[in-house]
């Protein structure tokens, strides 16, 4: 089982100057960031590239500023959401910020904060059953793509990918009661 | 009233759906951001050095990319970018 890092002390890391934790803690953030600009603001991919620059150098420059250690993904949240709003204002789209829309993006991020809990549950996992599911949903890679990549026969990608996810459930819904049991195929 | 059969939170779609959720960020713009600090760090010294080598500030100023280079540093765009921007500013 692999034992990650807690956000609050990947926080610490990164402010005592180490360059591990910080490439970890973008590594971290990285799909969240993005999800954030693409999916919940629907930024073209130009304007979301500056948002996600942007965002990582605000981090980087105000980690200091941060209260409570453990409240970085909400702030993260927060510094993509307002550098959304910015950048659809600098670009005179005021209508696609109108109050409803914004509701809209915010219900999208509550979303999305669901499946970064999902994806930490991918962690406990083994590497093997990570990037299978991680190649089949998140990549949207085809079977027989796996299959190459991996070695396997399509029909065994099948297999995997469902019992995979049966780890992950299991994962999730008793992290706390049952830790540990989710390694190997 | 409590619903005695509450939707399974994770069925097996529901889970496939939510991993889609988060596809991940070009590769270029994660390395980017994971670079960000030695970036600074450079333009700091950069900076640094333009403000106490006037000979240095020259060469800067006629041919930035060759001068950054030529003293070992990677004349990545951002860097440049930035460099330009404090030779305008002072």
């Amino acid at each position: 089982m692999v034992t990650e890092v807690t956000d609050a002390r990947l926080v610490e890391r990164c402010r005592a100057g180490e360059a591990a934790a910080w490439n970890e803690l973008v590594e971290r953030f990285s799909r969240y960031v993005y999800a954030i600009a693409v999916r919940a603001f629907r930024l073209p991919k130009h304007d979301a590239e500056d948002v996600f620059q942007d965002v990582f150098a605000r981090t980087y420059e105000r980690l200091d500023s941060l209260r409570d250690d453990t409240a970085i993904r909400p702030w993260i949240a927060q510094l993509t959401r307002n550098a959304c709003v910015d950048r659809l204002r600098s670009g005179g789209r005021e209508e696609l910020i109108a109050e409803p829309l914004e509701g809209e993006a915010d219900a999208a991020i509550e979303k999305l904060d669901e499946a970064l809990a999902v994806h930490e549950g991918l962690h406990a996992l083994s590497p093997g059953c990570r990037e299978i599911l991680d190649r089949f949903f998140a990549q949207d890679e085809s079977y027989r793509t796996i299959g190459e990549a991996l070695d396997l026969p399509a029909g065994t990608v099948a297999s995997r990918i469902s019992r995979c996810l049966g780890k992950l459930r299991t994962e999730l819904e008793g992290r706390n009661r049952d830790p540990g049991t989710s390694g190997g195929w | 009233m409590v619903n005695a059969n509450p939707p399974d939170r994770y069925d097996e779609e529901r889970l496939g759906e939510l991993i889609a959720l988060l596809p991940p960020a070009p590769t270029g713009w994660v390395r980017a951001a994971q670079e960000l600090p030695a970036a600074r760090r450079d333009l700091d010294e950069i900076v640094e050095r333009a403000r106490a080598d006037a000979e240095f500030r020259l060469r800067l100023v006629a041919d930035l990319e060759q001068a950054l280079a030529n003293e070992g540093y990677v004349p990545r765009a951002e860097l440049l970018a930035a460099v330009r921007a404090h030779l305008r500013e002072t």
